[in-house]
């Protein structure tokens, strides 16, 4: 296999490649690629095998939920896919984005980095959980005012992260929103307008 | 409902423009009241409460998720592949590879000028011509089994030799990505005598460039969810164009249109990228034949670096001559660009604005179009034209200092009022760059930043600063037809708009309840939009390329103004008047001159018993042998730590000519984002192929790909709209 990927034509003149380095690393590492598997101690007790089912209660939006779910689903699977919580949404699976924002305990988290047998236990709030019945509550009203959006796909993101700093710091400074939403990205680019919308919406939450 | 608050439909007092005779063209408004406002938008509420369902939020009680298993290689021949082990996983329903059924469609990557010979390709191609093509696909019951079952397929592939640089690519012992040449396309264009005009330069400077190939990467993944009724297909798409996937994939299944109904909604997010169908809108619709269930197939993050398009890398080298008074002489451009492994347009629009922005006599340019292996181009927010900036300013400016003078009083000496890359030289409707550039560095304040920055950078210390400014053209942005709209009024006066168009997060749905909000005097919240749908909405073009409001905004123009002339003649019975003498006047409809003969719209008999006056437009042609093209002028003041090299912008500020702003609230949220975005291919984004080892992408997720976030973009950003009066566009002037 080595043998293989070494030759072809590799046309840069540098003596030392990464994959040449671990190529030489011995036989301890060529053992433990060549078993095609990671190794897990499947006999010790209590272990959930990835497509095992688990019964687990969720507290979320101020409502406690009963589910069925593998220990491999994340939060934003459950909520987005079972659960039909639309506001949460999904854009990297991997917590780059921020899309799958929700407070849990009032903290911003990536729902795609949390696994929902995780959350268990946990106080979860997603989009749906700031409305006031058909009403829009202040994080959300400030973001339709100041034009905080575009395609509106990140907006429910950036929203919980904005709710959950005002709700640890109720006078933002620009730069400390620029910080808190800087783990939210906005392809449109309309982060100029998410800023002024968490000053309004801190504005709003004080009236 | 009481009488009074039906009133509250209604704007009181508001003039409403004239309506024309039958046949007649509306004029252009002199005047508005509602366009032009900065309105939040119609469908905001939807967007931050989480009710906006993106065609990725839908689900089905009994639906399946698919996934797609894609070539790790450049380069590759599928030898043997096995699709036995993805039957036997938990959970998985149905599979395809190219020996099932549907499997060997033909797959034309792009149908897009110039290219004549199409490389035709197949749904699941045996020869893998980019890391990443799709080689089978699963559809299981959960996200995770689908997964599993894409990694139960056993494929044995001959590893081919592969070119991912463009410029190795035109050598002539590169590895071939078809069996004929690497060079896709060459294309030249000339005006006047370049070396008269070098000759009579009192400078001329060369210079190379490159910009590297950028991703979309829109927060919305690509993707869709397919379901059969029958023989009739639903596809929900996120998409810049309904009607554009629905003939794509009718043509590829061999459907009648009226049997594919394709609805998208909400997007989010495209720059371009989703104005065809992928491999992976049939590959769901063939998913949910076999399997007999609707099917969801949304590709994952890594996949969209790969395989659903880019804005090409451009190797780019221009010479440039000019006088000591500014005038420019001659301009020599020459570009090396690629689509990736298929004609995806590589080049397209690469040497515009070298063509087109200033004023010069003689111009000459050469581009050429290479294959390497890499995934196929989509057009991407102004195709061509940031990667020409990039060149055609720097040298720009360097002229201004070769010459020592300011890069904007030197700009001001070269503006076009023709268009002169195109045949003819026919005239603009209107040219915006000089008061672009006046008012925006006069808002800037352009030169007392200038000797600000200038004297900071002899002080001691590492933060140093400076500012810098450029211009720019669009090739496209006038509109044009074909677009059908239907407006309906109801027999309480509300409004019901239905467009095919989407709004891809322009702000497009709400400047068209404001256009028949501004005809009718109705209040633009009282009107509901059903748009986005082939099945129930009207004919549309893709949302791109700048053109979608005046494309759309003169369509829903004139279809509410035949409402205003239904109501007219309708009226006419009752008042016992011609129905040339009376005037449409919001809530009333009166006789002109008598104002004490009037009718409320409410107590029209005929819409009455009709319940529904329906008004039908159609987009009209451009005026012949003129331009309609946006233009504008952008300044940024940047902070370098010369100790670092890293670099702090400070504030930003954009001037554009776009014709009538009809919103003035989304406006300058587009300029705003054009602005970050284009941060982001100046200063973070870049694809990187591994060229010399494995030709695979190594940054492929937004870890490793950057770009630009709350923490890179000046919170001090600026718009400014330059708004010249302009009759001759359309009747809207957008």
């Amino acid at each position: 296999m080595e043998k293989k990927e070494k030759h072809k034509g590799c046309q840069c003149d540098c003596g030392f490649t990464r994959r040449g380095f671990l190529s030489s690393m011995g036989a301890g590492a060529v053992a433990l690629a060549a078993s095609g598997k990671i190794v897990t101690p499947a006999a010790a007790a209590g272990v959930k095998a990835p497509m095992d089912s688990l019964s687990i209660q969720l507290m979320i939006n101020g409502r406690s939920q009963r589910l069925l779910v593998e220990p491999r689903w994340s939060l934003l699977y459950v909520l987005r896919e079972h659960l039909g919580l639309t506001g949460v949404k999904i854009g990297c699976e991997r917590g780059e984005c921020g899309a799958c924002t929700v407070l849990i305990n009032d903290i911003p988290r990536y729902g795609c980095l949390t696994l929902a047998v995780e959350a268990e236990g946990s106080k979860i709030t997603t989009l749906e959980g700031l409305m006031q019945g058909e009403d829009l509550g202040p994080v959300q009203q400030a973001f339709v005012e100041k034009d905080a959006f575009q395609c509106g796909y990140c907006t429910p993101g950036q929203i919980m992260a904005v709710e959950g700093l005002l709700r640890a710091k109720p006078r933002p400074s620009v730069a400390e929103i620029q910080r808190e939403v800087s783990g939210n990205l906005c392809r449109c680019g309309a982060y100029v307008n998410i800023f002024k919308a968490a000053d309004r919406a801190a504005e709003l939450k004080r009236s | 409902m009481k009488e009074e608050e039906r009133d509250n439909y209604y704007v009181q007092g508001l003039a409403v423009p004239e309506t024309p005779e039958p046949g007649a063209e509306p004029k252009p408004w002199s005047k508005t009241a509602i366009v032009g406002q900065a309105r939040p938008r119609v469908d905001a509420y939807e967007r931050v409460s989480g009710t906006a369902i993106y065609p990725s939020d839908y689900t089905f009680a009994n639906m399946l998720y698919g996934a797609i298993l894609r070539c790790p290689h450049p380069h590759a021949r599928v030898k043997k592949i096995d699709i036995s082990g993805a039957r036997q996983i938990d959970g998985v329903h149905g599979v395809l590879a190219d020996t099932t059924t549907g499997g060997d469609i033909r797959w034309p990557y792009v149908m897009q000028w110039p290219y004549e010979a199409e490389k035709i390709s197949k749904l699941f191609d045996s020869h893998c011509r980019f890391e990443g093509d799709a080689v089978a696909a699963v559809a299981a019951a959960t996200p995770c089994q689908a997964m599993d079952g894409v990694r139960a397929i056993k494929v044995d592939y001959e590893v081919l030799p592969f070119v991912a640089d463009e410029r190795q690519a035109l050598k002539p012992d590169a590895a071939k990505v078809h069996d004929d040449s690497n060079q896709v396309n060459k294309q030249t264009y000339s005006r006047g005598n370049v070396e008269q005009g070098f000759g009579e330069a009192d400078v001329v400077l060369e210079k190379t460039f490159r910009t590297a190939c950028e991703l979309h990467t829109p927060l919305e993944l690509h993707g869709c969810v397919a379901n059969w009724d029958g023989d009739r297909l639903t596809i929900w798409e996120s998409t810049q164009g309904v009607y554009a996937i629905q003939s794509k994939v009718a043509e590829l299944l061999g459907l009648p249109l009226s049997k594919v109904r394709v609805i998208g909604h909400y997007l989010g997010g495209a720059f371009g990228s989703k104005l065809q169908p992928g491999k992976y809108t049939v590959i769901a619709a063939l998913l949910a034949r076999q399997t007999g269930r609707p099917v969801k197939l949304f590709l994952a993050r890594e996949e969209t670096f790969l395989v659903v398009g880019n804005r090409p890398p451009a190797n780019m080298t221009i010479k440039a001559g000019i006088k000591k008074d500014g005038t420019l002489t001659a301009l020599e451009f020459t570009g090396i660009a690629t689509g990736g492994a298929y004609p995806a347009g590589g080049m397209t629009l690469l040497d515009w604005l070298v063509r087109d922005l200033y004023t010069c006599p003689h111009v000459k340019t050469e581009t050429t179009d290479a294959y390497i292996n890499g995934g196929p181009a989509r057009p991407f927010r102004a195709p061509g034209h940031p990667q020409c900036s990039w060149a055609l300013e720097q040298i720009i400016d360097d002229l201004a200092v070769a010459i020592g003078m300011d890069p904007v009083e030197l700009r001001f000496k070269n503006i076009p009022t023709v268009s002169q890359g195109r045949e003819g030289t026919p005239p603009y409707t209107t040219t915006g760059l000089e008061e672009c550039i006046t008012k925006g560095a006069e808002a800037f304040g352009w030169q007392q930043a200038r000797q600000r920055t200038a004297a900071g950078r002899k002080e001691k210390g590492h933060l140093k600063r400076g500012v810098g400014m450029g211009s720019c053209v669009w090739f496209a942005g006038g509109g044009g037809p074909p677009s059908t709209m239907i407006v309906k009024l109801f027999s309480d006066g509300s409004v019901n708009l239905n467009m095919g168009a989407s709004d891809i997060g322009t702000g497009t749905k709400t400047i068209m309840a404001m256009v028949v909000a501004e005809e009718l005097g109705i209040k633009p919240e009282m009107i509901q939009i059903e748009h986005g749908d082939t099945g129930t909405t009207q004919y549309a073009t893709s949302s791109g390329g700048s053109k979608t409001v005046p494309t759309e905004a003169p369509t829903v123009r004139s279809a509410t103004i035949e409402v205003k002339r239904q109501l007219l003649s309708m009226a006419a019975v009752d008042l016992a008047a011609d129905p040339a003498d009376l005037r449409y006047n919001g809530q009333y409809i009166e006789v002109a001159g008598a104002g004490s003969r009037k009718i409320k719209i409410t107590d029209i008999t005929k819409l009455k018993k009709r319940g529904v006056v329906v008004g039908v437009g159609y987009r009209g042609p451009n005026p012949e042998n003129k331009v309609i093209n946006p233009f504008g002028a952008q300044f940024c003041e940047v902070e370098v730590n010369i100790k670092t090299g890293e670099v702090r912008i400070v504030r930003f500020l954009g001037a554009h000519e776009s014709g009538r702003v009809m919103n003035r609230l989304t406006f300058d949220n587009q300029v705003f984002g054009g602005i970050t975005m284009g941060i982001g291919l100046g200063m973070t984004e870049f694809r990187v192929l591994d060229t010399n080892r494995t030709g695979k992408m190594v940054n492929r997720n937004w870890h490793d790909y950057k770009l630009p976030t709350a923490l890179d973009v000046p919170a001090d950003m600026i718009s400014i709209a330059i708004e010249m009066p302009d009759s001759e566009a359309n009747n809207t002037g957008a």
